[in-house]
């Protein structure tokens, strides 16, 4: 599976969503994206990637797009 | 001033003088803001005739009691801008304080714990054994107070695992699992006094005499909401501390103090037993005879104001609990600012905080 496919399917799974959907999503844009949720997705996309966030990452995740800035920084070195 | 530059300031940096500018500054700002966006407390103002112009120091900021959040509900922001709505801990039958977030103040909510609490712990994220049951976060559409603790905190935690069960009984199997994974780690343990007391260290208690033993000599935990029931059983600090290092070697362990109306915000003790504001919040201690600010060492009724909150006006509460003062900026442990002893609630006060509200069904 390439990268984007397990970063998408962190948040299809974990939110129950569609692909469709991804694009431009926010923190608290549904209701599944909510604190517990962004838990979820957060355990989702370290497994996926066998890293661990620092807690400012966690924090600072607070859209689609912005999730895959933060993993592509050297720290994590995630390429899409 | 915003709030993002606050965060950028070492959470126990500043000394009394600068963190009162400080804190004088923002709670003004924040005051003039709840003033303009919520109509019920620019009526308050109206009616004490406030003026701005006369606040030489956040301490002659007005302070509203804190259940009127359970009478009022008092927001600063429209209903479509709000995201999350917390309540605070009641026992059966009692009114409930209803707390309005919307992004932003949600977000600096939990921004500031991660800056006071890694102060505490280190900025790394540890495996992490939470001390109650998952059906806490479950109702997600409102949050307790219980479940907002154990959310705040799990940001701390690598991996996860809830050491009770629905029924309240240790999950002993998959804590014996856990522990053996993460073997050699540092393992933060979090949960609120009283279920850590009836529920953890009892059965720890228990299984020891059966022979079955954990070790947790590379714990640290962290635990909150209210001591109440475990001073009616003649459970001191001292003791909490004793019997859970004699039964498992759990040896690092913070209360801290916080209320949901303030969430974020929380006073973690020190390793010299001291709760510590940071320069996002602080206690004033007032004489319940006239509100006057009592002395280093004087009881009295706990206000507290904090930095965060920008949806609903409670910046600055009056509180149903009496503490003291015991130090600003000089505690061995080298934090800044006031630390301070939380006595018990005031005689006549409800039962509230998540150990305690819990603790009448005992």
């Amino acid at each position: 599976m390439s990268n984007i496919e397990k970063y998408n399917n962190a948040f299809i799974e974990t939110f129950e969503i569609t692909e469709d959907q991804l694009a431009g999503l926010k923190y608290q844009d549904i209701a599944a994206w909510d604190s517990v949720g962004h838990m979820g997705l957060i355990a989702a996309l370290e497994d996926a990637f066998d890293i661990m966030m620092d807690t400012d990452d966690i924090i600072d995740l607070s859209s689609y797009e912005k999730g895959k800035e933060i993993l592509a920084k050297d720290e994590y070195g995630v390429e899409f | 001033m915003t709030f993002d530059e606050i965060l950028n300031i070492p959470p126990y940096s500043l000394g009394k003088t600068e963190k009162e500018k400080l804190l004088t500054e923002r709670l003004a700002e924040l005051n003039k803001l709840h003033q303009e966006n919520c109509p019920e407390y620019r009526r308050m103002m109206e009616a004490i005739d406030f003026d701005a112009q006369k606040i030489k120091s956040y301490a002659d900021l007005p302070y509203l009691p804190v259940r009127l959040f359970k009478e009022l509900e008092l927001k600063s922001v429209p209903q479509e801008d709000v995201v999350k709505t917390m309540t605070s801990s009641g026992t059966t039958g009692q009114a409930v304080s209803k707390i309005y977030l919307d992004r932003a103040t949600s977000s600096n909510q939990q921004k500031t714990m991660v800056k006071i609490v890694s102060d505490f712990t280190g900025s790394s994220r540890m495996p992490m054994i939470i001390i109650d049951c998952p059906s806490v976060v479950k109702n997600r559409a409102m949050f307790s107070a219980r479940g907002a603790g154990i959310l705040g905190f799990s940001i701390f935690g690598s991996k996860k695992i809830y050491a009770l069960d629905d029924d309240m009984k240790l999950d002993v199997e998959g804590v014996r699992n856990f522990l053996d994974q993460y073997q050699g780690q540092r393992i933060l343990l979090f949960g609120f006094t009283f279920m850590i007391w009836q529920h953890f260290y009892k059965e720890l208690l228990r299984l020891k005499e059966e022979g079955v033993t954990f070790d947790l000599s590379n714990g640290i935990l962290i635990h909150g909401g209210g001591w109440k029931k475990l001073i009616s059983e003649a459970v001191s600090h001292d003791e909490f501390h004793q019997k859970l290092k004699a039964v498992c070697g759990l040896e690092h362990i913070h209360d801290y103090y916080g209320m949901v109306e303030q969430t974020g915000c929380i006073y973690m003790e020190c390793e010299c037993g001291h709760l510590h504001a940071s320069i996002f919040s602080d206690v004033i201690v007032r004489r319940p005879i006239d509100f006057s600010e009592a002395d280093i060492g004087e009881p009295g009724i706990i206000q507290v104001v904090s930095t965060i909150p920008e949806s609903y006006p409670g910046h600055s509460l009056l509180t149903e609990d009496e503490g003291v003062i015991e130090g600003i900026d000089d505690c061995p442990c080298g934090r800044k600012g006031k630390y301070f002893k939380i006595n018990g609630r005031l005689k006549n006060a409800e039962i509230r905080g998540c150990s305690d509200t819990y603790a009448t069904k005992f």
